[in-house]
């Protein structure tokens, strides 16, 4: 074993000694992008310069560093795939593609990194793009500070930002995403950690979770798309510190749950979304210090879920904090502020002396019949909202925020 | 008629209650936007009480002040005047009033607050115009309920009632309707139960305005699609013009045959 990691490191060691730069520029005996990669040696660099290199089907089939300066121009003239890597540790930097071609039947991507593992793709621009980046079975890549803007209209003809299928350990960070159907897709992807992005104005999704375990998403900021994020059939996702926000319209949220068991959710800032949460057949879930403001409906609970606390979150300013659709209730609320709460504290410890019932009767009535919705802010329905919060017939009995907080918590 | 209505509308714009009514506006517009510091936050919760206390106001203030000036009306009925420049007279007298205690008392504070800088200026005039509305229709309602009801006590019962049955008592048939036939589409029906009570219809005009009709998911884009068009609003603003229309004209009408 050791014998081998040592050879391993001298076959490195004089890689890197041999490693030679080639230069690729309008003026200079290699003026193709695709040539440069035929005459390169394994661990090359290649510096493309500045210029417009109208290429397609880039074949990157050794381990090599290729460097744009001053973002040249790779324009694929709408005819297919632009880069495909299939060798290991790969470095792209500083490209700008643009033109990727559409098709029905083919993914065509800007990048797309085929059963290969190290990669590095960096500081790219996609412009015009059916797929950006999209990764088939990599492992332990890094996606960085790349810019995806795409022209998506309708779900059907447009492909996602950046799309991981069956991968693992992949890092996406600092990377801005904009009209394209899906900002981040994960299908069947392990161990990926996405931070520091912003995925805004996408058709469909912000950031897209498919039978991908143990991925933890932070500090991202999910604005004005589709629905913000959807995170389904997955397991032990963390989610921290996001922002969601502006998800407004008739089927709109900012995070949807389905299927989901063991995720953590804490610190996040849900604001201005039609649904904050919508969560079906969820288990095991633990929402913390989250802050729900301005909200259609701050948490929906279509059904099945069960054992998901909610601990120490701000509900302020929304329509409906919480609407269920049963009166079977299995989930914990405890310790939670809300700008609804109408109780006293006597003896001044911070915590209201009444409980808190979180679900209106409005709601569970507008879940029955979505039509009755028309009568919201009307006195009637104060009335029987009121009625209900002091004996409650129709809404979960034992749904119920027994230390309700009497100040906004901060944290 | 412009002379009783000028007669009228002095002698309300003496009368302690129209200053009550007025610094009560005035205080609740200044309250609200202490404590809020949102203009559109502060319309919210605006409509909220306009469209409960603006129609039980006009409805009390009517019936009131047609018994209480009954002694006044019949000195007059002894003059050579028309009968309905009288009663609609004293009508007009009794609605502009109560307008402009609503108008002044809500839009003081909220100019000094610099409306006029906000982008809630439309969302605030439709609901200064929609308050508006909801006086006249109450206070013609209110003049005919007293013009058909000799007896005080009954008088101010009717008067209540009304107010009990459009503000609260329809949104439960209509809710229990809604419930009843959720197996049928409901849109239609929801778009005419709405169109035909004055409070619901202000309620709905304000609250898609307020841009919380993606809120009201499949039914709100219903009601966008109608109300959203220039169309959509006119037909409302003429539902509600019918409704001021309709028991003026009743009053005019009833007025004429009445016996003193």
């Amino acid at each position: 074993m050791k014998i081998k990691i040592v050879s391993f490191l001298i076959v490195l060691l004089v890689g890197g000694l041999h490693a030679q730069t080639i230069e690729v520029c309008k003026d200079c005996p290699i003026s193709k992008l695709n040539d440069a990669i035929k005459v390169a040696k394994s661990f090359d660099t290649i510096v493309v310069k500045k210029g417009t290199y109208k290429e397609y089907n880039i074949l990157v089939d050794k381990p090599l560093t290729i460097i744009g300066k001053n973002y040249p121009v790779i324009d694929g003239e709408m005819k297919g795939e632009i880069i495909t890597i299939v060798s290991d540790s790969v470095t792209v930097d500083g490209l700008f593609i643009i033109n990727v071609g559409t098709s029905y039947t083919e993914d065509y991507a800007a990048i797309r990194v085929k059963r290969s593992n190290d990669f590095v793709i960096q500081n790219l621009v996609l412009e015009k793009l059916f797929f950006g980046i999209y990764i088939e079975k990599g492992r332990n890549g890094k996606i960085f500070h790349n810019k995806i803007i795409g022209d998506a209209v309708e779900e059907y003809n447009s492909g996602n930002g950046i799309q991981l299928w069956y991968s693992k350990n992949i890092e996406i960070e600092h990377n801005f995403i904009e009209h394209v159907r899906d900002g981040i897709y994960l299908e069947f992807s392990d161990d990926c950690i996405i931070k520091n992005n912003v995925s805004a104005n996408n058709v469909r999704y912000g950031l897209h979770f498919m039978f991908s375990n143990d991925d933890i998403y932070q500090d991202n900021i999910f604005e004005n798309n589709g629905a913000g994020v959807a995170v389904m059939f997955s397991k032990k996702i963390k989610m921290y510190n996001n922002i969601f926000k502006e998800n407004w319209g008739t089927a709109s949220y900012g995070l949807l749950l389905k299927e989901i068991n063991d995720a953590e959710i804490e610190g996040n800032t849900f604001k201005d979304n039609t649904i904050g949460i919508n969560i079906e057949g969820s288990n095991r879930i633990n929402y913390k210090n989250n802050n729900f403001i301005s909200n259609g409906w701050a948490i929906k609970v279509r059904g099945a879920c069960y054992t998901n606390h909610f601990t120490s979150n701000n509900f302020l300013y929304n329509s409906f904090d919480i609407s269920y659709n049963s009166n079977i209730n299995d989930n914990l609320f405890d310790k939670n502020y809300w700008s609804n709460y109408t109780g006293y504290d006597l003896n001044k410890n911070g915590i209201g002396d009444i409980p808190y019932r979180p679900v209106k009767l409005f709601s569970y009535i507008v879940n029955r019949t979505p039509e009755t919705i028309i009568l919201l802010r009307s006195l009637f329905i104060d009335i029987i909202d009121f009625s209900e919060k002091v004996s409650p017939v129709f809404t979960p009995d034992n749904l119920l925020d027994n230390n309700p907080k009497m100040k906004k918590i901060v944290w | 008629m412009l002379k009783i209505l000028k007669y009228s509308f002095y002698d309300l714009m003496r009368s302690r209650w129209s200053y009550v009514y007025f610094a009560f506006y005035l205080l609740l517009g200044i309250v609200l936007l202490f404590l809020n510091n949102d203009l559109s936050k502060a319309v919210i919760t605006l409509m909220n009480v306009i469209i409960v206390l603006v129609p039980l106001i006009g409805t009390i203030f009517g019936v009131m002040y047609y018994y209480n000036s009954k002694e006044f009306t019949e000195l007059l009925l002894a003059q050579p005047l028309k009968r309905s420049s009288i009663f609609l007279g004293q009508y007009f007298g009794v609605a502009i009033s109560l307008s402009m205690s609503l108008i002044l008392g809500l839009g003081i504070p909220f100019i000094f607050y610099g409306l006029f800088e906000s982008s809630a200026i439309w969302d605030f005039s439709l609901l200064l115009i929609t308050g508006t509305f909801l006086t006249f229709i109450f206070t013609a309602l209110a003049f005919n309920i007293a013009l058909s009801n000799e007896n005080k006590i009954k008088g101010f019962g009717y008067a209540i009632l009304l107010w009990l049955f459009l503000a609260i008592i329809y949104d439960g048939i209509f809710l229990m309707t809604l419930i009843l036939f959720e197996d049928y589409p409901l849109d239609k029906l929801s778009l005419i139960g709405t169109m035909l009570n004055p409070i619901d219809l202000s309620r709905t005009l304000i609250l898609l305005k307020l841009d919380i009709s993606a809120l009201l998911g499949y039914t709100g884009a219903v009601f966008k699609q109608f109300f959203g068009t220039n169309f959509g609003f006119v037909v409302s603003i003429g539902m509600l013009a019918i409704w001021v229309i309709m028991p003026v004209l009743r009053i005019v009408f009833k007025s004429k045959r009445k016996d003193f």
